[in-house]
This record gives structure tokens, sequence and C-alpha cells, in this order.
């Protein structure tokens, strides 16, 4: 029997397939596109290429797509699943967990592996990987880039603007008046991981281990840029964009 | 008729309270029986009532095309359930405004007072002035004076005399609707509960369109006794031995947002034992004392303990709150504010602050009349669900 967890995004979709003895088996992110329908039939039609049929799988579906897969065996919230899978990829126990994903940025607080306190931001997009994606396109580099040049600001300016609209038209107007693109990435990076840490404040979490996954998480300046907002050092794993797709995974192991 | 079907006549008579009420009021007023309308807990019924006039709630709970409508004269970023009521009101899509003789409103949160400003020019209103201070020392003589003020007001203008022993009647009437409503959310307590949220909810809002009084304290009456002998033969909402997660509710607005949120809940599985909040237990506890010898000293003192979060400092909501979750055996407690409601985002804060010294998890949800945001509450509400159900 294998266990597969589809953490379905806003951007990307996650897959994870366990074995027996939950060991990853295979993983992948595709795209999640326009339609989360054909995007889950793709991911059927992938693992049958891979000698995985519909009989040899557990399903657990996340994220806010989880609904649309029509073979998942049970739905669990982007929330439980990534603490989940955090517990698992980070081996700690009492944690807090920071997922920056494509719509929404989530702050989970962990306590003896169990889900304990969370936050969410609300329906808009600042503090997300689409505010991200949206700047990098203003100044016309991919969002790697956009960090590596927020690294080598030499005056770090401030984006005021809260509203990813008002943030973007802020940022042409920094562009017209001459300020260079790595301190307007700067300013970009910096009105993130503030957005971040003022979640974080709002989860009185007792220690200070703090752990970053979602589409952001291998990126070093956001990570230091985080750590030195936090005042601890923020780790990550280079599976930690998988962190919901594993703990969608791990439950459905539990599924009889 | 089978207990069954009585009850379930009985629940869809309340769920159709609203769209049976504009009826009633259209033939109330046709035959010159005098309607007032009014937008809150602080409305003194007994006084409204005691002459045979009818109360009835003009608050606005939808948002199209109310509010689109009330965003051209009122600013975006305000409470829903005000612009709402304007636009409704303005747009002329509220019938019990319309048949409304006069508005009656309070100095309540900031919104609402300036709101009543621009009604004045809409329709004939009485705005009477409460005070911000619970402090009975400091605050009730002076508002007993304003309600004074405000049945001189309709005796005047109605050509009516309001005696005590009217007002003793009306208290008297109300105060077993209250006593009602408190038995009501007894049922909450019970595992599993005898009644679901979603049900108390639709009681709720029926104590404002059930005009006639007589007939909604006998079927509520009913209501009650049919729930409790249906949960002592194992026949209530839910099974004998299923033990949904708890939940108190909390927070003001909540009618124009119950599908995103109240229902939400309940469909996820939790069970919403008991609302917390204007409406919620605590105001219904304590009834009228009606052995005061002043009836108007007896309505001013229970109408000053409304546990209001436009009151500063509202004590009372906090000192009675971890009784209420202690009481109702809660598991979890979910806030809901809607947008721009200062008063109550602020004060959740606060209960957010007593549920982590207690350890109660609570979680606190802002919402809005418009739609869009019900994929992101319904995450937010069943991450909860599912931790309290892992603890
Ligand atoms: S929450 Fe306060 S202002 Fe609103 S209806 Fe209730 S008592 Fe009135
Ligand atoms: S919900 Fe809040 S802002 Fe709106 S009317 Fe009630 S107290 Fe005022």
């Amino acid at each position: 029997m294998y266990y597969l967890g589809i953490d379905m995004g806003s951007t990307s979709t996650k897959v994870i397939v366990l074995n027996e003895n939950k060991e990853i088996h295979y993983k992948k992110v595709v795209p999640t596109g326009w339609n989360c329908l054909d995007t889950a039939n793709g991911i059927l039609e992938e693992l049958k290429n891979n000698g995985i049929e519909r009989d040899d799988f557990k399903c657990v579906a996340t994220g806010y797509g989880r609904i649309s897969v029509p073979y998942m065996d049970k739905t669990i919230t982007e929330i439980s699943c990534h603490g989940k899978g955090a517990c698992y990829l980070f081996n700690e126990k009492n944690f807090t967990v920071i997922d920056i994903g494509g719509q929404d940025t989530k702050v989970i607080e962990i306590e003896n592996g169990a889900v304990k306190n969370f936050n969410m931001n609300d329906k808009c997009s600042a503090g997300t990987g689409k505010f991200l994606e949206i700047m990098a396109n203003t100044l016309g580099v991919d969002i790697n880039s956009l960090c590596e040049l927020a690294r080598s600001s030499k005056n770090h300016i401030s984006i005021s603007s809260m509203c990813t609209v008002f943030a973007e038209s802020e940022v042409v107007s920094l562009i017209g008046r001459g300020t260079s693109k790595e301190d307007i990435a700067y300013g970009v990076v910096d009105s993130i991981t503030n957005k971040v840490r003022g979640q974080m404040g709002k989860i009185t979490g007792t220690n200070n281990v703090v752990r970053l996954t979602g589409g952001l998480c291998e990126i070093p300046f956001i990570l230091d840029s985080l750590s030195e907002k936090l005042g601890t050092e923020v780790k990550s794993d280079p599976l930690g964009r998988y962190a919901g797709a594993l703990g969608a995974s791990l439950f459905a192991c539990n599924i009889k | 008729m089978s207990k069954e079907q009585e009850l379930s006549e009985i629940m869809d008579e309340f769920a159709n309270a609203k769209k049976n009420a504009s009826i009633f009021v259209k033939n109330a007023s046709e035959n010159g029986d005098i309607v007032i309308g009014s937008f809150c807990q602080y409305a003194p019924m007994e006084i409204i009532n005691a002459p045979g006039f009818y109360n009835v709630l003009l608050c606005g709970f939808n948002y199209d095309p109310p509010i689109p409508l009330a965003e051209t004269e009122l600013p975006a970023n305000l409470c829903p359930l005000i612009k709402s009521s304007y636009g409704n009101i303005l747009g002329k899509t509220c019938p019990f405004a319309f048949y409304s003789d006069i508005i009656v409103g309070e100095t309540t949160c900031d919104g609402k007072k300036k709101m009543y400003e621009m009604l004045g020019k809409l329709k004939d209103m009485h705005v009477i002035h409460l005070p911000n201070v619970p402090d009975k020392e400091r605050s009730l003589s002076s508002w007993q004076a304003e309600l004074e003020l405000f049945k001189d007001a309709l005796e005047k203008r109605f050509n009516v005399t309001i005696t005590d022993e009217d007002l003793r009647k009306s208290i008297h009437t109300l105060n077993i609707e209250r006593s009602q409503t408190a038995r009501m959310y007894e049922l909450g307590k019970y595992d599993p509960p005898a009644m679901t949220g979603l049900q108390m909810r639709s009681v709720l809002t029926a104590e404002y369109f059930m005009l006639d009084k007589k007939n909604k304290i006998e079927k509520t009456e009913r209501m009650l006794q049919i729930m409790e002998e249906n949960w002592k033969e194992g026949k209530g909402p839910y099974k004998k031995d299923e033990h949904p997660v708890r939940i108190l509710v909390s927070g003001a607005g909540l009618d124009g947002v119950i599908d995103k949120t109240i229902k939400t809940i309940e469909d996820l599985g939790a069970a919403i034992v008991c609302y917390e909040g204007c409406c919620g237990i605590l105001n219904m506890r304590r009834p009228i004392d009606e052995s005061d010898p002043d009836p108007m000293h007896a309505i001013a003192d229970k109408y000053l303990e409304v546990p209001c979060a436009v009151m500063s400092p509202n004590t009372r909501r906090f000192e009675q709150f971890m009784d209420t979750v202690k009481e109702w055996n809660v598991d979890g407690v979910i806030s809901i504010t809607v947008h721009a409601c200062d008063p109550f985002d602020i004060e959740s804060k606060k209960l957010e602050d007593i549920c982590e010294e207690n350890e109660v998890p609570f979680l606190h949800v802002r919402t809005d009349y418009a739609p869009g945001d019900e994929g992101q509450l319904r995450t937010r509400i069943e991450a909860f669900i599912e931790m309290l159900e892992n603890r």
C-alpha cells in the first residue's frame, strides 16, 4: 500500500507518496493552473505511469483545492497537514512553523507534536508569495533574483503600503525616482518579513525554535531577513515546500 | 400530529418569522397600529410594547442591494451592519422601516450614531442617549432620565398614556421571553446538545419578528418541551453516543454572516452550545426586577447591564466569560467580528487573553457581509475544529 498526500495550493500542487515504511517513494511539484480537477487527474495519470494504480494507495488532500481531488479518501486542512509534515521533516515536537504560501501565510504553533494555535493572514495578499511574485514582475526579475538583489542593497528603504495594489504603484514611483533595484528589492522583502513578524506576534509560543516551510523556504535571503526580525535563527529544509503534502501523506497512513 | 411534525412546524415558523412579519406589519400599520423600528438590544422593548406598539428590528443582514447603495453616501470602510441597515432604508428595500412610524436609535458605536444623523433625514428618529460607562452609580440616573424622555416622546407623539401598570405587564411578558431564551441555552449544556447552534440562532432572530408575543411564547414553550423529551429518548439532533466538539460563539453583527460562520462550524461537525455577546446567555439570566416599585427604574437598571462592547469598561462581559465556558463545558471559543467593528474587534483580544490564561483554545475570525472569503473562513474554522478534535 502507498500513502498519497496532495497539497493543492493556489500556485502549485505538491505531491508526496510514502511507501509502507513511511519513506518518500515519489515526490513532485506541478503548477495548479486554472482547473484543479485537471491537475488532480494529471497526477493520477502520472502515478499510473509510475506503476501506482488507484487501488494501491490511500489519499489525503489538503490545500485550498483539497475538495477538487475526486479520488481522495479524506480532506484535512493545510494547517494540520503542515504541522504534521513539519514535525516529521524537522524532527521537532515543540516549535513554530511559518508557511509562506502563494495566497496565504500561516504561523502554526506546535506543542508536543500537535497544533496548539495558528494564525492566517486575512483576505488580502500582502505578506504572501503572491505579493513577492507581483513585485518581482514589476521589477522585471524572478523571485530568486529579487531576493539576491535585496541582499546587496546599500540604502535600506521601506515600502509603506500594506496593500499589494498600492505597494505596486509605490514601487513604480520608486523606479521612476531612480531608486536602485537592489534597494527596492530590499523594501519588498522587508515588507513581507515585517508582516510575518506581526503575525508571529499574535502567536505567543513559549520557545523560539522557528522553521520555515512553503515555496519561499529555499531562498536564503528570506531566511536571513526573518531570522533578523525574529531574533532567532530560522531554519528550513530542502523538502520544506512539501511539508503540507508530507503531512497529508502521513495522515493517509491512518486511513483504514 | 406527531411530536416530530409539531417540532418541525414550530421550527419552520421561527425560520420564516422575518418573511411572515412583513405581512403582519403591513396589516398592523394599515389597521392603525403603531410600529416602532429599532436596531439594538438597548432599545427598551418594555416601553415600546407597554402601550401595545409593535417593535421591529431594522438591522440589515444582506449585502446586495443595500451595501453598494449605502456606499454612495457612507464610507466603504464601515461596519456592514450599519451600511446594510442604512442602504435598506435608503433604497426602500426594508418593509419594516417603511411601515415604522418612528425609528428609535441609541448612541452606541460611532458608526451607528453618525448613521442615525443621516437617517434622521429619511425617517422620523428618536435617539436615546446611552451612557458609555455602565457603572450604575455614575450612569443609572441619567440613563433612566433618557428613558423617561423616550416614554414622554412616545406619549406625546401618539397621544397615549403609558401607565406603570402597562409597563409592569410588558416587563412580565418580556421576562418570560428572556427566561425562555436562557432555558434554550440550557439545552446546549447537554452532552450531546439537545439543540443545534443554528436552531438557537433562528429562535433568537424570531424574537424580533414574531410580533404576536403570546404565540411566540407558546411556541417556544412547546419547542423547549419537545426538544427536552426528544433528548431523553435519544432523539435529539445528535446521536446518543456522539460527542461533537463544543463551541462557544462570541461576537456581534452575526446575523449577516450566518452561512459562512455559524452554519460552517456546524457543517464541519462541531456543535455550538451557547452564544456570548449582546443576545448571548449573560443578558438573559437576570430578569427585570418585577418587585421594583418604579418600573422605569427597573427597566433602566436592567438595560445598563447589556454586555455590549460599546461600554467602557465592559467589565461584566469579561467577569462572567469563564463561568460560561466552564458551565457549558466548552472545548473552544470562536469570536466572530465583522469588518470595521472596532469595539468588538478590540474586545476580542481581551477574550483571547482570558482564554490563553485558562488554556481554552480560541479563534478570532473577521468577516464581512460581502462574499469572497468563504473558502478562507472555512479553512480556518476547519483547522480549529481539527485542532480541538486532536486534543
Ligand atoms: S452589539 Fe451592542 S450595539 Fe450591537 S445590537 Fe448588541 S447591544 Fe446594540
Ligand atoms: S457590529 Fe460593531 S460597528 Fe457594527 S453596529 Fe454593532 S457595534 Fe457598531
